[in-house]
């Protein structure tokens, strides 16, 4: 259903460091449509990433996220070659899990 | 009436003169801002999502013949994409008629794919969930031209016929406001609200301006194509609709890609 995220991930001396792009419409439940009814909130809740079955990132998210968000996090410790697996989940259920590959 | 002293004179000049210069440097501080927040947000660009969609739709088999566009010929041959947008438009002999990108594409999706007029044009404009097909396969063509040199030769008849009808439109006024592109993009210096418009009558303005669609618009939250902006400037300067693919939009894309030649492709990009 929702479009794959971008990660782009690059390890320099020991540090990792991931870029996320994630495609969705971030709703915010205070729009009105075109005939003045209220567009539905529709919003990543949380996002969780991890590396080798621990986890590296852990986010709660609210509607003041932007559309299309970008997300960009450091860790410690990773090794290239390995992988960082992103999954977000949203308020209508909705989820999507990427992974990619530290360089 | 007692006349000032010099001094005084001098002061009040002094201070005009601080006065000025302040209001100038907060200007181009602003301006500078401006370019420091575009840059940042150039690193998380959305417009590669579009471009993901693209490369997958380009690969897609759809359509009544079930085919995929790969065997479109966007003026380099059939399939070859890289570096195929810095040439175009250009005349294509099989339809004897210069093309864009997305008249292209469009005249793929029916030779190629089966599809009619109608239904290869439903959507040349996404909104939210309703996603334009041209829009993603733009990101991803144009993508694929980056860091390329705009090479717009004109080099056949019918595209020096599309470039002095373009430029003809480009000086046109017309329309309840009695516009005309240049009133906007004639000179230096001006602009809309906070947005500073290109001086497309230049080579410099020519080649920012062009080199940088399509892009994703942070306010709308779409990636939108050269077309688009073209649409959209139609719509702000009060003329008739324009429509997609039409021989007017061509021309007037052929006019302003050919002013930007010798300038590198640099788009998708990220605008307000």
């Amino acid at each position: 259903m929702a479009d794959p995220m971008r990660i782009r991930i690059a390890e320099k001396d020991g540090l990792v460091n991931v870029r996320i792009l994630m495609s969705h419409e971030m709703e915010t439940g205070q729009r009105k449509d075109s005939s003045g009814a209220l567009v539905p909130a529709h919003f990543i809740r949380n996002v969780v990433a991890t590396y080798q079955g621990r986890t590296v990132l852990s986010a709660q998210w609210g509607t003041a996220v932007a559309k299309n968000p970008f997300l960009e996090f450091s860790f410690k410790g990773g090794k290239k070659g390995e992988k960082v697996i992103v999954t977000w989940e949203d308020n209508k259920g909705d989820k999507r899990t990427d992974e990619a590959t530290i360089s | 009436m007692k006349r000032p002293s010099a001094s005084l004179v001098a002061a009040l000049l002094a201070l005009a003169a601080a006065v000025a210069s302040a209001g100038a440097q907060a200007q181009s501080d602003t301006i500078d801002e401006i370019q420091k927040y575009r840059q940042q947000l150039q690193d998380g660009n959305p417009a590669e999502l579009w471009e993901a969609r693209g490369e997958a739709l380009w690969k897609q088999k759809r359509g009544p013949k079930n085919a995929s566009l790969e065997a479109c010929d966007l003026g380099k041959g059939p399939g070859v994409v890289k570096g195929a947008y810095a040439e175009m438009p250009r005349w294509f002999a099989d339809a004897d008629r210069v093309m864009d990108l997305e008249t292209r594409l469009v005249h793929c999706m029916i030779t190629l794919q089966g599809f009619t007029f109608a239904e290869a044009t439903r959507r040349p404009y996404g909104a939210g969930s309703n996603r334009s097909d041209f829009e993603s396969l733009a990101a991803w063509i144009t993508s694929e031209s980056k860091g390329v040199t705009m090479n717009v030769a004109l080099g056949h008849a019918k595209e020096r016929e599309a470039y002095q009808l373009g430029e003809k439109m480009f000086y046109f006024r017309g329309g309840s406001h009695d516009f005309a592109c240049a009133t906007c993009h004639g000179e230096d210096g001006k602009r809309i609200r906070l947005q500073d418009l290109p001086n497309l009558t230049r080579k410099a303005g020519a080649q920012l301006a062009y080199t940088t669609w399509p892009a994703y618009r942070v306010s709308q939250g779409e990636l939108r194509t050269f077309q688009w902006r073209l649409y959209d400037c139609f719509r702000q300067q009060r003329f008739p609709e324009l429509k997609f693919t039409s021989e007017a939009s061509v021309a007037l894309t052929t006019f302003l890609a050919h002013n930007a030649n010798g300038a590198a492709f640099n788009a998708p990009a990220i605008k307000r």
